[in-house]
Protein backbone atom coordinates (compact mmCIF):
# COMPACT_ATOMS: atom_id res chain seq x y z
CA UNK A 1 0.00 0.00 0.00
CA UNK A 2 2.59 2.73 1.16
CA UNK A 3 4.88 1.51 -1.98
CA UNK A 4 1.56 2.07 -4.03
CA UNK A 5 1.42 5.42 -2.39
CA UNK A 6 5.41 6.49 -3.40
CA UNK A 7 5.18 5.52 -6.72
CA UNK A 8 1.82 6.68 -7.85
CA UNK A 9 3.09 9.78 -6.23
CA UNK A 10 6.54 9.55 -7.86
CA UNK A 11 4.66 9.89 -11.06
CA UNK A 12 2.41 12.74 -10.41
CA UNK A 13 5.59 14.49 -9.11
CA UNK A 14 7.44 14.02 -12.85
CA UNK A 15 3.71 15.31 -14.25
CA UNK A 16 4.06 18.19 -11.63
CA UNK A 17 7.34 19.69 -13.17
CA UNK A 18 6.53 18.77 -16.70
CA UNK A 19 2.99 20.68 -16.39
CA UNK A 20 5.28 23.46 -15.02
CA UNK A 21 8.14 23.42 -17.98
CA UNK A 22 5.27 23.31 -20.43
CA UNK A 23 3.27 26.41 -19.02
CA UNK A 24 6.09 28.54 -18.20
CA UNK A 25 6.37 28.59 -22.24
CA UNK A 26 4.18 31.25 -21.68
CA UNK A 27 6.99 33.76 -21.18
CA UNK A 28 8.49 32.82 -24.65
CA UNK A 29 4.95 34.53 -26.16
CA UNK A 30 2.32 33.67 -27.67
CA UNK A 31 3.64 31.96 -31.01
CA UNK A 32 5.48 28.98 -28.31
CA UNK A 33 2.97 28.52 -25.64
CA UNK A 34 0.18 28.68 -28.69
CA UNK A 35 2.12 25.78 -30.90
CA UNK A 36 3.35 24.06 -27.70
CA UNK A 37 -0.89 23.72 -26.36
CA UNK A 38 -1.98 22.62 -30.15
CA UNK A 39 0.97 19.95 -30.48
CA UNK A 40 -0.70 18.49 -26.87
CA UNK A 41 -4.16 18.44 -28.76
CA UNK A 42 -3.57 17.39 -32.45
CA UNK A 43 -1.79 14.35 -30.25
CA UNK A 44 -5.14 12.50 -30.38
CA UNK A 45 -5.33 9.13 -29.10
CA UNK A 46 -1.89 9.41 -27.34
CA UNK A 47 -3.37 12.87 -24.95
CA UNK A 48 -6.02 10.19 -24.24
CA UNK A 49 -3.87 7.42 -23.15
CA UNK A 50 -2.13 10.33 -21.17
CA UNK A 51 -4.96 11.62 -19.95
CA UNK A 52 -6.70 8.31 -18.43
CA UNK A 53 -3.37 7.40 -17.67
CA UNK A 54 -3.24 10.39 -15.02
CA UNK A 55 -6.46 10.29 -13.74
CA UNK A 56 -5.55 6.23 -12.75
CA UNK A 57 -2.71 7.19 -11.27
CA UNK A 58 -4.74 10.04 -8.87
CA UNK A 59 -7.48 7.73 -8.16
CA UNK A 60 -5.06 5.13 -6.64
CA UNK A 61 -3.17 7.60 -5.06
CA UNK A 62 -6.08 9.09 -3.57
CA UNK A 63 -7.98 5.86 -2.97
CA UNK A 64 -4.75 4.28 -1.12
CA UNK A 65 -4.42 7.72 0.88
CA UNK A 66 -7.84 7.13 2.44
CA UNK A 67 -7.79 3.62 2.95
CA UNK A 68 -4.39 3.91 4.96
CA UNK A 69 -5.52 7.01 6.45
CA UNK A 70 -8.87 5.39 8.12
CA UNK A 71 -6.71 2.39 9.15
CA UNK A 72 -4.02 4.85 11.08
CA UNK A 73 -7.24 6.64 12.38
CA UNK A 74 -8.27 3.57 13.61
CA UNK A 75 -4.84 2.28 15.63
CA UNK A 76 -5.60 5.39 17.99
CA UNK A 77 -9.19 4.80 19.25
CA UNK A 78 -8.64 6.54 21.94
CA UNK A 79 -6.94 10.25 21.83
CA UNK A 80 -4.71 12.29 23.93
CA UNK A 81 -5.90 14.62 25.47
CA UNK A 82 -2.34 16.52 25.38
CA UNK A 83 -0.42 15.48 21.96
CA UNK A 84 2.47 17.73 21.69
CA UNK A 85 3.94 17.15 18.06
CA UNK A 86 7.83 16.98 18.30
CA UNK A 87 10.54 16.16 15.39
CA UNK A 88 7.88 15.97 12.67
CA UNK A 89 7.48 18.81 10.01
CA UNK A 90 3.68 20.90 9.51
CA UNK A 91 3.53 19.43 5.96
CA UNK A 92 4.00 15.54 7.43
CA UNK A 93 1.47 16.17 9.31
CA UNK A 94 -1.44 17.69 7.60
CA UNK A 95 -0.58 15.18 4.13
CA UNK A 96 -4.38 13.94 3.81
CA UNK A 97 -5.79 17.56 4.55
CA UNK A 98 -2.98 19.21 2.03
CA UNK A 99 -3.86 16.82 -0.79
CA UNK A 100 -7.43 16.61 -0.35
CA UNK A 101 -7.57 20.72 -0.84
CA UNK A 102 -5.08 20.21 -3.63
CA UNK A 103 -7.38 17.51 -5.12
CA UNK A 104 -10.43 20.25 -4.86
CA UNK A 105 -8.36 22.35 -6.56
CA UNK A 106 -7.32 20.12 -9.86
CA UNK A 107 -11.10 19.66 -10.60
CA UNK A 108 -11.50 23.04 -10.05
CA UNK A 109 -8.39 23.42 -12.17
CA UNK A 110 -9.26 21.22 -15.31
CA UNK A 111 -13.04 22.56 -15.09
CA UNK A 112 -11.64 25.66 -15.63
CA UNK A 113 -8.86 25.47 -18.37
CA UNK A 114 -9.37 22.35 -19.68
CA UNK A 115 -13.10 21.69 -20.25
CA UNK A 116 -13.03 25.36 -20.20
CA UNK A 117 -16.61 25.68 -18.53
CA UNK A 118 -17.73 29.04 -18.94
CA UNK A 119 -19.31 29.17 -15.33
CA UNK A 120 -16.12 28.54 -13.87
CA UNK A 121 -13.43 31.10 -14.68
CA UNK A 122 -15.43 34.64 -13.14
CA UNK A 123 -14.92 36.44 -16.17
CA UNK A 124 -17.96 36.33 -18.55
CA UNK A 125 -16.11 34.98 -21.60
CA UNK A 126 -16.25 31.63 -23.16
CA UNK A 127 -12.37 30.20 -23.35
CA UNK A 128 -13.22 28.09 -26.00
CA UNK A 129 -14.17 30.81 -28.40
CA UNK A 130 -10.26 32.12 -28.23
CA UNK A 131 -8.74 31.37 -31.50
CA UNK A 132 -5.75 32.43 -33.34
CA UNK A 133 -5.80 32.61 -36.95
CA UNK A 134 -2.85 31.25 -38.57
CA UNK A 135 -1.76 32.68 -41.77
CA UNK A 136 -2.39 29.72 -43.80
CA UNK A 137 -6.07 30.57 -43.30
CA UNK A 138 -6.43 27.92 -40.17
CA UNK A 139 -6.85 29.09 -36.58
CA UNK A 140 -5.27 27.31 -33.44
CA UNK A 141 -6.94 27.80 -29.74
CA UNK A 142 -5.46 30.95 -28.45
CA UNK A 143 -4.15 29.21 -25.12
CA UNK A 144 -1.93 32.62 -24.53
CA UNK A 145 -5.12 34.70 -24.57
CA UNK A 146 -6.75 32.10 -22.14
CA UNK A 147 -4.13 32.22 -19.85
CA UNK A 148 -4.11 35.95 -19.44
CA UNK A 149 -7.40 36.39 -19.29
CA UNK A 150 -8.03 33.70 -16.88
CA UNK A 151 -5.35 34.45 -14.47
CA UNK A 152 -6.65 38.59 -14.75
CA UNK A 153 -9.18 37.38 -12.38
CA UNK A 154 -7.73 37.53 -8.59
CA UNK A 155 -9.99 35.08 -7.20
CA UNK A 156 -8.99 32.62 -9.67
CA UNK A 157 -5.23 33.71 -9.14
CA UNK A 158 -5.78 33.14 -5.42
CA UNK A 159 -7.50 29.82 -5.69
CA UNK A 160 -4.20 29.05 -7.74
CA UNK A 161 -1.86 30.39 -5.44
CA UNK A 162 -3.58 28.84 -2.49
CA UNK A 163 -3.90 25.58 -4.58
CA UNK A 164 -0.11 24.94 -5.75
CA UNK A 165 1.17 26.29 -2.04
CA UNK A 166 -0.30 23.54 -0.96
CA UNK A 167 0.55 21.35 -3.21
CA UNK A 168 4.29 22.24 -2.80
CA UNK A 169 3.99 22.08 0.66
CA UNK A 170 2.55 18.62 0.45
CA UNK A 171 5.32 17.96 -1.92
CA UNK A 172 8.43 19.28 0.56
CA UNK A 173 7.31 16.53 3.10
CA UNK A 174 6.38 13.28 -0.36
CA UNK A 175 9.17 14.20 -2.36
CA UNK A 176 11.69 12.44 -0.34
CA UNK A 177 9.13 10.32 1.80
CA UNK A 178 8.03 8.09 -1.39
CA UNK A 179 12.36 7.45 -1.01
CA UNK A 180 11.54 6.48 2.67
CA UNK A 181 9.00 4.17 1.40
CA UNK A 182 10.60 2.30 -1.04
CA UNK A 183 13.39 1.81 0.92
CA UNK A 184 15.92 3.89 -1.39
CA UNK A 185 17.27 5.82 1.40
CA UNK A 186 19.70 5.73 4.27
CA UNK A 187 22.05 7.97 6.81
CA UNK A 188 24.50 8.77 3.57
CA UNK A 189 22.33 10.45 1.80
CA UNK A 190 18.91 11.08 4.11
CA UNK A 191 19.60 14.26 4.78
CA UNK A 192 20.37 15.59 0.91
CA UNK A 193 17.54 13.99 -0.01
CA UNK A 194 15.18 15.81 2.42
CA UNK A 195 16.82 19.02 1.55
CA UNK A 196 15.98 18.60 -2.62
CA UNK A 197 12.68 17.63 -1.85
CA UNK A 198 12.59 21.04 0.80
CA UNK A 199 14.06 22.69 -2.60
CA UNK A 200 12.45 21.00 -5.55
CA UNK A 201 8.97 21.88 -4.11
CA UNK A 202 9.97 25.98 -3.41
CA UNK A 203 11.24 26.33 -7.01
CA UNK A 204 8.05 24.23 -8.19
CA UNK A 205 5.99 27.38 -6.55
CA UNK A 206 7.65 29.99 -7.45
CA UNK A 207 7.54 28.50 -11.37
CA UNK A 208 4.01 27.92 -11.21
CA UNK A 209 2.66 31.22 -8.76
CA UNK A 210 5.09 33.34 -11.48
CA UNK A 211 2.57 33.16 -13.96
CA UNK A 212 -0.75 34.63 -12.52
CA UNK A 213 1.97 37.09 -10.41
CA UNK A 214 2.80 38.22 -13.82
CA UNK A 215 -0.09 38.49 -15.11
CA UNK A 216 -1.66 40.46 -12.18
CA UNK A 217 1.59 42.55 -12.38
CA UNK A 218 0.88 43.68 -16.35
CA UNK A 219 2.37 40.88 -18.54
CA UNK A 220 0.81 40.21 -21.71
CA UNK A 221 -1.18 43.72 -21.71
CA UNK A 222 -1.71 43.54 -25.14
CA UNK A 223 -4.33 40.84 -25.07
CA UNK B 1 9.91 22.34 44.76
CA UNK B 2 5.82 22.09 44.32
CA UNK B 3 3.77 20.64 41.42
CA UNK B 4 0.38 19.62 40.67
CA UNK B 5 -0.15 16.38 38.32
CA UNK B 6 -3.25 16.23 35.77
CA UNK B 7 -2.76 11.57 36.29
CA UNK B 8 -4.96 9.37 34.04
CA UNK B 9 -6.70 7.41 36.40
CA UNK B 10 -8.48 3.89 34.62
CA UNK B 11 -9.54 1.11 36.85
CA UNK B 12 -9.47 -1.49 33.72
CA UNK B 13 -9.76 -2.07 30.12
CA UNK B 14 -13.94 -1.62 30.52
CA UNK B 15 -14.04 1.14 32.76
CA UNK B 16 -14.04 4.54 31.70
CA UNK B 17 -11.03 6.46 32.99
CA UNK B 18 -11.13 9.63 34.05
CA UNK B 19 -8.07 12.37 35.14
CA UNK B 20 -7.67 13.34 38.69
CA UNK B 21 -5.48 16.25 40.10
CA UNK B 22 -2.84 15.27 42.73
CA UNK B 23 -0.76 18.03 44.41
CA UNK B 24 3.44 16.85 44.90
CA UNK B 25 4.89 18.93 47.33
CA UNK B 26 8.52 19.35 47.93
CA UNK B 27 9.70 17.17 45.14
CA UNK B 28 13.68 17.40 45.42
CA UNK B 29 15.35 18.26 41.84
CA UNK B 30 17.48 15.38 41.88
CA UNK B 31 14.35 12.71 41.62
CA UNK B 32 13.74 11.15 39.02
CA UNK B 33 9.93 11.16 37.43
CA UNK B 34 9.42 7.57 38.71
CA UNK B 35 10.57 8.31 42.60
CA UNK B 36 8.49 11.55 42.43
CA UNK B 37 5.36 9.39 41.63
CA UNK B 38 6.47 6.73 44.38
CA UNK B 39 6.27 9.92 46.39
CA UNK B 40 3.07 10.57 45.82
CA UNK B 41 1.63 7.02 46.03
CA UNK B 42 2.80 6.61 49.48
CA UNK B 43 0.93 9.48 50.71
CA UNK B 44 -1.78 8.08 48.54
CA UNK B 45 -1.51 4.76 50.38
CA UNK B 46 -1.28 6.85 53.97
CA UNK B 47 -4.04 8.35 53.34
CA UNK B 48 -6.13 5.09 52.18
CA UNK B 49 -6.76 5.75 48.78
CA UNK B 50 -5.33 3.51 45.55
CA UNK B 51 -2.17 4.15 44.27
CA UNK B 52 -1.21 5.01 40.97
CA UNK B 53 -0.65 2.41 38.55
CA UNK B 54 2.46 2.50 36.35
CA UNK B 55 5.06 0.27 34.82
CA UNK B 56 9.04 0.27 35.75
CA UNK B 57 11.29 -2.15 36.08
CA UNK B 58 15.73 -1.39 35.98
CA UNK B 59 14.99 2.24 36.02
CA UNK B 60 18.30 2.90 34.39
CA UNK B 61 17.35 3.31 30.96
CA UNK B 62 17.73 -0.32 29.71
CA UNK B 63 15.03 -2.56 30.34
CA UNK B 64 11.93 -0.97 28.70
CA UNK B 65 9.28 -1.32 30.90
CA UNK B 66 8.73 2.71 32.23
CA UNK B 67 6.46 4.76 29.87
CA UNK B 68 3.73 7.49 30.53
CA UNK B 69 3.70 10.52 28.09
CA UNK B 70 4.87 13.48 30.16
CA UNK B 71 3.17 16.85 28.86
CA UNK B 72 2.11 15.47 25.47
CA UNK B 73 5.36 13.83 24.75
CA UNK B 74 6.37 10.08 25.41
CA UNK B 75 9.29 9.70 27.87
CA UNK B 76 8.71 13.74 28.45
CA UNK B 77 10.78 15.03 25.63
CA UNK B 78 14.51 14.79 26.73
CA UNK B 79 16.62 13.53 23.83
CA UNK B 80 17.67 10.02 24.52
CA UNK B 81 16.03 9.83 28.19
CA UNK B 82 13.33 7.20 29.48
CA UNK B 83 11.25 8.31 31.81
CA UNK B 84 13.34 6.42 34.72
CA UNK B 85 16.08 8.64 33.58
CA UNK B 86 14.30 12.02 33.32
CA UNK B 87 15.21 14.23 36.66
CA UNK B 88 12.76 16.91 38.16
CA UNK B 89 15.23 19.48 37.70
CA UNK B 90 13.73 19.93 34.42
CA UNK B 91 10.47 20.97 35.79
CA UNK B 92 9.70 24.24 37.35
CA UNK B 93 8.32 25.03 40.41
CA UNK B 94 4.42 25.19 40.44
CA UNK B 95 4.14 23.52 37.05
CA UNK B 96 1.14 21.38 36.17
CA UNK B 97 2.18 18.11 34.30
CA UNK B 98 -0.19 16.11 32.40
CA UNK B 99 0.56 12.45 32.51
CA UNK B 100 -1.03 9.86 29.97
CA UNK B 101 -0.46 5.96 29.39
CA UNK B 102 0.57 5.11 25.84
CA UNK B 103 -2.40 5.23 23.66
CA UNK B 104 -3.28 2.53 20.62
CA UNK B 105 -5.08 -0.06 19.77
CA UNK B 106 -2.50 -2.68 19.73
CA UNK B 107 -1.63 -1.48 23.60
CA UNK B 108 -4.84 -2.41 25.43
CA UNK B 109 -5.04 -0.58 28.93
CA UNK B 110 -4.69 -2.49 31.86
CA UNK B 111 -4.71 -0.25 34.65
CA UNK B 112 -4.25 3.65 35.53
CA UNK B 113 -1.09 4.63 33.46
CA UNK B 114 -0.21 0.70 32.15
CA UNK B 115 -0.30 -1.27 28.96
CA UNK B 116 -0.35 -4.49 27.31
CA UNK B 117 2.62 -4.44 25.02
CA UNK B 118 2.20 -7.96 24.36
CA UNK B 119 1.66 -7.15 20.56
CA UNK B 120 5.51 -6.15 20.49
CA UNK B 121 6.25 -9.75 21.96
CA UNK B 122 3.83 -11.58 19.18
CA UNK B 123 5.79 -9.85 16.82
CA UNK B 124 9.59 -10.92 18.03
CA UNK B 125 7.76 -14.21 18.54
CA UNK B 126 6.85 -13.94 14.26
CA UNK B 127 10.50 -13.92 13.54
CA UNK B 128 13.22 -11.98 15.72
CA UNK B 129 15.36 -14.63 16.16
CA UNK B 130 17.63 -17.05 14.26
CA UNK B 131 17.48 -20.70 13.89
CA UNK B 132 20.54 -22.66 15.59
CA UNK B 133 21.11 -26.01 15.68
CA UNK B 134 22.74 -27.55 18.80
CA UNK B 135 25.75 -28.90 19.39
CA UNK B 136 29.20 -28.03 19.92
CA UNK B 137 29.41 -24.31 20.70
CA UNK B 138 30.86 -22.90 17.04
CA UNK B 139 34.76 -21.07 17.87
CA UNK B 140 34.66 -17.39 18.14
CA UNK B 141 35.28 -15.22 15.63
CA UNK B 142 35.09 -17.99 13.24
CA UNK B 143 32.43 -15.95 11.29
CA UNK B 144 33.63 -12.60 9.88
CA UNK B 145 31.40 -10.11 10.72
CA UNK B 146 32.40 -6.85 9.08
CA UNK B 147 33.10 -3.74 10.96
CA UNK B 148 30.24 -1.38 9.81
CA UNK B 149 27.53 -4.71 9.96
CA UNK B 150 28.34 -4.88 13.25
CA UNK B 151 28.27 -1.25 14.48
CA UNK B 152 25.13 -0.61 12.65
CA UNK B 153 23.65 -3.85 13.76
CA UNK B 154 24.44 -2.91 17.58
CA UNK B 155 23.02 0.63 16.78
CA UNK B 156 19.55 -1.44 15.60
CA UNK B 157 19.88 -3.76 18.41
CA UNK B 158 19.71 -0.88 21.31
CA UNK B 159 16.46 -0.60 20.72
CA UNK B 160 14.43 -1.45 24.33
CA UNK B 161 10.78 -1.75 22.52
CA UNK B 162 9.90 0.74 25.35
CA UNK B 163 6.86 1.54 22.44
CA UNK B 164 7.63 5.45 22.74
CA UNK B 165 7.67 5.04 18.92
CA UNK B 166 3.98 3.80 18.43
CA UNK B 167 3.09 6.13 21.49
CA UNK B 168 4.69 9.25 19.29
CA UNK B 169 3.08 8.40 15.84
CA UNK B 170 0.30 9.96 14.90
CA UNK B 171 -0.66 6.75 13.30
CA UNK B 172 0.66 5.06 16.00
CA UNK B 173 2.68 3.00 13.87
CA UNK B 174 5.13 0.21 15.54
CA UNK B 175 7.38 0.26 11.97
CA UNK B 176 10.34 2.22 14.13
CA UNK B 177 10.32 -0.96 16.50
CA UNK B 178 10.23 -3.06 13.85
CA UNK B 179 12.77 -1.64 11.19
CA UNK B 180 15.09 -2.44 14.60
CA UNK B 181 14.20 -5.31 15.34
CA UNK B 182 14.48 -6.89 11.93
CA UNK B 183 17.50 -4.72 10.69
CA UNK B 184 19.68 -5.74 14.47
CA UNK B 185 19.75 -9.58 12.86
CA UNK B 186 19.63 -9.06 9.32
CA UNK B 187 22.50 -6.75 9.05
CA UNK B 188 24.28 -9.50 10.58
CA UNK B 189 25.82 -13.09 8.73
CA UNK B 190 23.56 -14.84 11.73
CA UNK B 191 21.02 -13.69 10.28
CA UNK B 192 21.22 -13.53 7.01
CA UNK B 193 19.69 -17.22 6.17
CA UNK B 194 16.18 -16.06 7.44
CA UNK B 195 16.10 -12.57 6.06
CA UNK B 196 13.65 -12.72 3.66
CA UNK B 197 10.95 -14.45 5.63
CA UNK B 198 11.79 -12.75 8.46
CA UNK B 199 11.29 -9.14 7.33
CA UNK B 200 7.51 -10.35 5.81
CA UNK B 201 6.56 -12.19 8.66
CA UNK B 202 7.20 -9.73 11.33
CA UNK B 203 5.77 -7.01 9.25
CA UNK B 204 2.56 -9.59 8.75
CA UNK B 205 2.34 -9.49 12.61
CA UNK B 206 2.43 -5.76 13.22
CA UNK B 207 -0.36 -5.54 11.28
CA UNK B 208 -2.58 -8.38 12.26
CA UNK B 209 -1.89 -6.23 15.98
CA UNK B 210 -3.74 -3.17 14.15
CA UNK B 211 -0.84 -0.83 14.34
CA UNK B 212 -1.19 1.97 11.63
CA UNK B 213 1.06 2.73 9.23
CA UNK B 214 4.69 5.15 8.68
CA UNK B 215 4.10 8.63 6.98
CA UNK B 216 7.69 9.36 8.01
CA UNK B 217 6.69 12.19 10.03
CA UNK B 218 9.62 10.89 12.28
CA UNK B 219 8.05 11.35 15.69
CA UNK B 220 9.05 8.19 16.62
CA UNK B 221 12.73 9.25 16.11
CA UNK B 222 12.77 12.14 18.08
CA UNK B 223 11.40 10.64 21.25
CA UNK B 224 12.97 7.17 21.18
CA UNK B 225 15.22 6.85 23.96
CA UNK B 226 17.61 4.75 22.06
CA UNK B 227 17.63 7.42 19.39
CA UNK B 228 17.22 4.65 16.60
CA UNK B 229 16.86 6.06 13.70
CA UNK B 230 14.71 6.84 10.75
CA UNK B 231 16.81 5.23 8.02
CA UNK B 232 16.26 1.89 9.37
CA UNK B 233 12.37 2.08 8.52
CA UNK B 234 13.88 2.73 4.64
CA UNK B 235 15.68 -0.60 5.27
CA UNK B 236 12.62 -2.63 6.51
CA UNK B 237 10.99 -1.28 3.47
CA UNK B 238 13.66 -2.53 1.31
CA UNK B 239 14.09 -5.89 2.78
CA UNK B 240 10.62 -6.28 2.94
CA UNK B 241 10.37 -5.38 -0.85
CA UNK B 242 13.16 -7.54 -1.76
CA UNK B 243 11.51 -10.77 0.08
CA UNK B 244 8.07 -9.86 -1.56
CA UNK B 245 9.69 -9.74 -5.33
CA UNK B 246 11.08 -13.06 -4.31
CA UNK B 247 7.68 -14.24 -3.95
CA UNK B 248 8.47 -15.85 -0.53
Amino acid sequence: MKYLMAVTGGLLLLFVIGHMLGNLQIFAGREAINRYGHLLQSSGELLWVVRLGLLAVVALHVWSAIKLSLENKAARPVAYAQYQPVGSTYASRTMLMSGLIVFAFIVFHLLHYTVRAQAVNLTGQDFAAFKEALPNGESRHDVYKMMIVGFRSVWVSAFYVLGVGLLCLHLSHGASSMFQSLGWKNDAYRPWLDRLARLLALAIFLGYISIPVAILLGYGKDV
Amino acid sequence: MNLTLKVWRQKDGQTPGRFETYEAKNVLEDMSFLEMLDVVNEELIERGQEPIAFDSDCREGICGMCSLVINGVPHGGHKGTATCQLHMRHFKDGQTITIEPWRAKAFPLLKDLIVNRSAFDRIIQAGGFVSVNTGGAPDGNALPVPKEAADRSMDAAACIGCGACVAACKNASAMLFVAAKVSHLNLLPQGHPEKDRRALAMVRQMDQEGFGACTVTGSCEAVCPKEISLSFIAKLNRDYGLAALKGK
